[in-house]
């Protein structure tokens, strides 16, 4: 594969996976705003209580919602850094516009946040707002995976894919069933719908990632950087589920009159938000893994003043 | 604006149609093609504003004619003479022949187990752990809303100048159930040592959601459409939750926790009363009321 090359840079790559790991814990965050019922809490926004500084007495849902506020923050200042490092240090253009492209989908990530507080919470902002928070952690995830020695500087060796349909073909459909579980499963917890669609798509969620998981880890499983996504992606959807099933249990069946969010509904969901967000970064890096196995080689765009004949 | 656009087998029609520039292939200065349509260009701009002043103009005059129908009823809401005329088909209600009705709500079968709050989230929350979702004592049912639902016609009626309060107290909601008229005015008052915010959630009312630091001064507020069972919030207290019922007439009551409720000042009619429960739901029923019949009409919910 020919490439415009970079040379490794070891703390911008373990930046960008400081970055992915802090948004993880966004994403944490936000989830525990939503499970303890305190996305409110916090009435005004960009403002808290008035203040763009001032630390609120951090009781009751203001703990969920400012904690929420302050490390989107700081995820923000990570991703500007993040964006300008890259577009210093990387000298794959299409490294600079991921950068660039993390920085507008954070900026958009708090945008829609900010809408979603003015407006109350409606369900397609608020679903929005999850679904680009898992967008944003996959791009993170995949900087960290560009910026990492193996890919920079090694070989990836191709392998000829001649079952149909092709793996590559088998990832994008788990990455799109993924999306539409994850949207669904917002417009649920936003009260934008019921459960039943989210619960019958995890069928089809659990048959679509087996199936690329599996095939992935007995097709490819000399090449290890395709082997290793797959069985965390096989783990992480065993996991997903049960978690799944706990969460339906704790929410929606035992504690659907409940007087406030307890812990065991809060725990179970937040968990089922984590994992589920890893487990589409995982199917986003098998794909990109798998794309990049393909033996058809992909000739990226250089331009003629940057072009060096280097093999990464 | 394009320095360069590479056009392959690509009409370019200019944007009256008369002249079009055919290209196979190669490259194109499009700065040279827009300088050419510029005369046009600038015709088509002016035609595009004017096109988009005209929508914004009925946008707006849209908006401000929705707007006024709004504040119309807001006004009607937070005014409490607006609404104070009496329709001119209906007949105003003479006092000597009022009648009264009442009764008491009951809960068949057993009451749930009440569930425990947690406020130990907020250390200045030192209220009773008990949740009011369903209060039923010796099968009497409390917070149930009785009002009558049909038979009023056209009547229109004062409102009453007089306040309501609704009190934090505690981190719960006093009381718990409450009814107002459409404009009444409704004192909210924090009594505790902590931040509240009250949220409440309509569906024929407008949105609000506003913070009470502790000993604050009172938030003062109307609604100006009828609604029942408008849920009421508190996201930096989860369990903190109330309703609010807002009519037009002054007839109406919520169940004390003997289950009693009075409804008086009646005029004589055939009227449906409504019993709404926030979880056990609503159920009708239907009266007679004579001149200065005062009749007693009970209902029960099953649980």
């Amino acid at each position: 594969m020919q490439v415009t090359s970079t040379s490794y840079n070891r703390a911008h790559h373990w930046f960008a996976v400081f970055v992915a790991c802090a948004t993880l814990l966004l994403i944490v965050a936000g989830a525990l705003v939503t499970s303890n019922d305190a996305g409110l809490s916090v009435p005004d926004w960009p403002t808290s209580f008035g203040s763009l500084y001032k630390i609120p007495q951090l009781v009751g849902g203001v703990k969920f919602e400012h904690t929420h506020r302050m490390i989107a923050q700081f995820v923000g200042f990570l991703t500007i850094i993040l964006a300008l490092w890259t577009w210093r240090v990387d000298r794959r253009r299409w490294m600079q516009y991921l950068g660039w492209a993390a920085l507008g989908t954070v900026v958009a990530q708090g945008i829609l946040g900010g809408l979603t507080v003015l407006f109350y919470l409606p369900p397609s902002i608020s679903s929005a707002h999850a679904a680009l928070a898992q967008t944003f952690f996959c791009i993170a995830v995949c900087i960290a995976l560009f910026t990492d020695r193996k890919w920079v500087l090694e070989v990836q060796r191709t392998v000829a894919d001649h079952q149909r349909p092709r793996l590559f073909t088998l990832t994008i459909i788990s990455i799109v069933v993924l999306y539409v579980q994850l949207i669904l499963g917002a417009m649920f917890r936003h009260h934008g719908m019921g459960w039943l669609p989210h619960v019958l798509n995890s069928v089809t969620v659990l048959f679509m990632l087996a199936w690329t998981a599996l095939r992935a880890r007995s097709q490819y499983s000399h090449v290890e950087a395709i082997r290793r996504p797959a069985s965390i992606m096989l783990a992480l959807l065993i996991v997903q589920f049960c978690l799944g099933f706990l969460a339906f249990t704790t929410r929606v069946s035992w504690g659907r009159n409940a007087v406030q969010p307890e812990l065991p509904m809060v725990i179970s969901t937040v968990a089922h938000v984590a994992v589920g967000a890893l487990l589409l970064a995982t199917t986003v890096v098998l794909t990109v893994q798998v794309w990049r196995c393909m033996p058809a080689s992909v000739v990226e765009p250089v331009s003629a003043i940057e072009q060096k004949p280097m093999v990464a | 604006m394009i320095g360069l656009a590479k056009v392959n087998r690509a009409y370019l029609v200019n944007l009256r149609g008369r002249e079009s520039l055919r290209l196979r292939s190669g490259q194109v200065r499009a700065t040279k093609f827009c300088k050419s349509n510029s005369r046009k260009g600038d015709i088509m701009n002016k035609k595009t504003w004017s096109a988009m002043w005209v929508l914004c103009l009925l946008a707006l005059w849209l908006f401000v004619g929705c707007s006024k129908k709004e504040n119309t009823n807001e006004e009607q809401g937070t005014s409490p003479s607006s609404e104070a005329k009496p329709a001119a088909t209906a007949a105003p209600i003479d006092p000597a022949t009022a009648a009264t009705v009442s009764g008491t709500v009951k809960l068949d079968g057993t009451a749930p187990k009440p569930g425990k709050i947690d406020m130990s989230q907020d250390p200045a929350c030192k209220g009773t752990n008990t949740p009011e979702t369903i209060v039923a004592d010796a099968g009497n049912l409390a917070n149930v809303f009785v009002y009558v639902k049909d038979g009023l016609g056209d009547r229109t009626f004062d409102v009453p100048k007089d306040s309501t309060t609704i009190d934090q107290k505690g981190c719960q909601y006093h009381p718990h159930v409450l009814g107002v008229m459409t404009g009444q005015n409704i004192e909210i008052r924090n009594d505790d040592d902590t931040t509240h915010n009250i949220h409440p959630t309509p569906k024929d009312n407008r949105e609000w959601n506003e913070s009470q630091p502790p000993k604050a001064a009172a938030l003062e507020k109307t609604f100006a459409r009828e609604e029942v069972m408008l849920p009421v919030k508190c996201n930096q207290h989860p369990w903190m939750k109330m309703y609010l019922n807002v009519m037009k007439s002054p007839f109406f009551a919520v169940t004390g926790k003997d289950g009693k409720y009075e409804i008086k000042g009646l005029p004589p009619g055939d009227y449906t009363l409504a019993f709404v429960h926030e979880k056990l739901g609503e159920q009708d029923q239907k009266v007679t009321l004579a001149a200065k019949d005062s009749k007693t009409l009970d209902q029960s919910f099953k649980q």
